[in-house]
């Protein structure tokens, strides 16, 4: 099966084709805000770190600007740099130029401020849009896609309803050979048996255990039950009373293959196609940076008390479980998976509508976030103190 | 929509969720299994969409199972038809209030 993307010269296959301006620290976002509202096709990455933090949370940092500069629905690169930052924004530059990719860096101290920056970002922004606005889709099989997937806002019909679809989904999807990655470690809590027990080895089963023991110890140490942080108030509003039952509809999504690995914050998928773990937390602007790191074309996600959020260059497509919430947000839901709830369709039926949306999201059709420019939920998941 | 259901998604299950609007204490709704058994249940309390309802009287650190799978454990006595809860149940994960964390 194919679909029609982007291919780039490092042979991976975007579904979109943007320029990306990307700050390499917080202080350099306002820059990088004038030049994306100036210059039409550019997206940019706005987020909170970069700067007085620990060398492990600063590498973090580089490399997820770097994944993300990577991805295959980025088709050019703009690095913002105010240039006294703790990021490598030299390390960014040579890595993503690596790729293929057209990449230009401004420095906005060596410019002389904000002013001249903006011109400059303005400028070079411009002559890359150019660059890539020509690239015509090419027909390319359906094993080059990543899926990444994500619940979020969820009540009580995620676990029944928009989950299995999205589970029903990534069954398709790797059974045509293509990769899905999975995350959101917080909700393995009380589920991780079940997810070591696909691993394709015991050092995976291992490991799925130790980053749910890691993220459950994070939360012990504040020494506070952690329900209301999970799950949170819409979620016990919603019907869910524990992490252990937020859990156990969460890894619905993640469908019924071998789970490959555990990838970390920042990696990239390998070619070794399949299902993946991402170690993130669940709190979608960061996850959602973390999903568009490993190169997914676009995200399934599911909500059931009605999540808008979105990514800037990663298309990201909303199942509804709640038939209620789809009557009240159809202008952020793209999936009614409340039908199942009703009992007016099965899982495997709203799974093959939701199949049919995403090879149109792929080829081009935006999701109803895209069209709204819902797409703001960017930050970088780091794990030491602001120093 | 008009019908009063309740979904019970295991077996080993002993609550069961409900997908109906304005179950108010006294209902009568009509729990199912996944084998299409049908089991009729009166309410002892409101119980707003979503949340979930004893099917069986569960004693107090009684496992509460859903999906096959423990979800917590019972804090007070739950009878049949009750409303469970974060007031009944207790997660037994991420408790950094509990001395050794969990259970």
């Amino acid at each position: 099966m194919n679909f029609r993307g982007y291919v780039r010269n490092d042979g991976k296959v975007g579904s979109r084709n943007v320029v990306a301006v990307i700050p390499s620290v917080v202080c350099a976002n306002d820059v990088a805000q004038a030049v994306v509202r100036q210059v039409q096709g550019t997206v940019g990455y706005f987020h909170h770190q970069g700067c007085c933090q620990l060398p492990p949370d600063l590498k973090r940092v580089t490399d997820t600007l770097i994944s993300l500069g990577l991805s295959p629905n980025v088709g050019a690169v703009l690095i913002v740099s105010l240039g006294c930052e703790g990021t490598d924004h030299d390390r960014m530059l040579k890595e993503i130029s690596a790729s293929g990719k057209p990449v230009e860096i401004i420095r906005i101290q060596q410019l002389g401020g904000t002013s001249r920056a903006i011109q400059a970002g303005i400028d070079a922004a411009q002559s890359l849009v150019l660059k890539i606005s020509s690239l015509q889709r090419e027909e390319v099989d359906l094993s080059n896609v990543v899926m990444a997937i994500k619940c979020g806002g969820s009540d009580a019909t995620s676990g029944m309803a928009s989950n299995c679809v999205i589970g029903y989904i990534s069954d398709k999807l790797v059974d045509l050979g293509a990769t899905v990655v999975f995350g959101e470690t917080t909700e393995f809590i009380g589920a991780e048996h079940l997810l070591a027990r696909r691993a394709v080895s015991e050092t995976v089963g291992n490991k799925i255990l130790d980053i749910v023991e890691q993220m459950e110890n994070r939360a012990l140490s504040v020494g506070c039950d952690m329900r209301e942080g999970q799950p949170t108030p819409g979620n016990i509003a919603g019907g869910l009373s524990s992490i252990e039952e937020k859990s156990l509809g969460a890894i619905a999504k993640s469908g019924s293959r071998p789970i490959q690995g555990v990838l970390d914050y920042a990696d990239r998928v390998t070619d070794h196609k399949g299902l993946w773990i991402k170690d993130t937390p669940g709190r979608e602007p960061e996850i959602l940076t973390g999903m568009a790191c490993t190169g997914a074309q676009f995200m399934c996600f599911s909500t059931g008390r009605g999540a808008p959020q979105g990514f800037p260059s990663m298309p990201v497509v909303k199942i509804c479980g709640n038939p209620l919430t789809y009557e009240h947000m159809q202008h952020d839901m793209d999936i009614n998976a409340g039908k199942i709830i009703t009992g007016e369709k099965s899982i495997a039926q709203v799974g093959e509508e939701t199949f049919a949306m995403i090879m149109r999201v792929l080829n081009g059709e935006m999701t109803k976030n895209e069209a709204l420019q819902y797409f703001g939920s960017i930050d970088i998941h780091v794990l030491g103190p602001v120093i | 929509m008009e019908l009063k259901l309740g979904l019970k998604v295991h077996d080993a299950d002993n609550v069961a969720t409900i997908f109906a609007e304005g179950i108010e204490k006294g209902a009568e709704i009509e729990v199912r299994d996944q084998h299409g058994q049908a089991q009729r249940i009166a309410v002892l309390n409101d119980i707003p969409y979503g949340h979930k309802v004893a099917i069986e009287d569960i004693s107090k650190d009684t496992l509460i199972k859903k999906y096959g799978e423990e979800i917590g454990i019972a804090s007070h006595d739950i009878v049949k038809g009750e409303h469970v809860h974060v007031h009944n149940l207790d997660s037994m994960r991420g408790r950094g209030d509990l001395e050794g964390g969990r259970k």
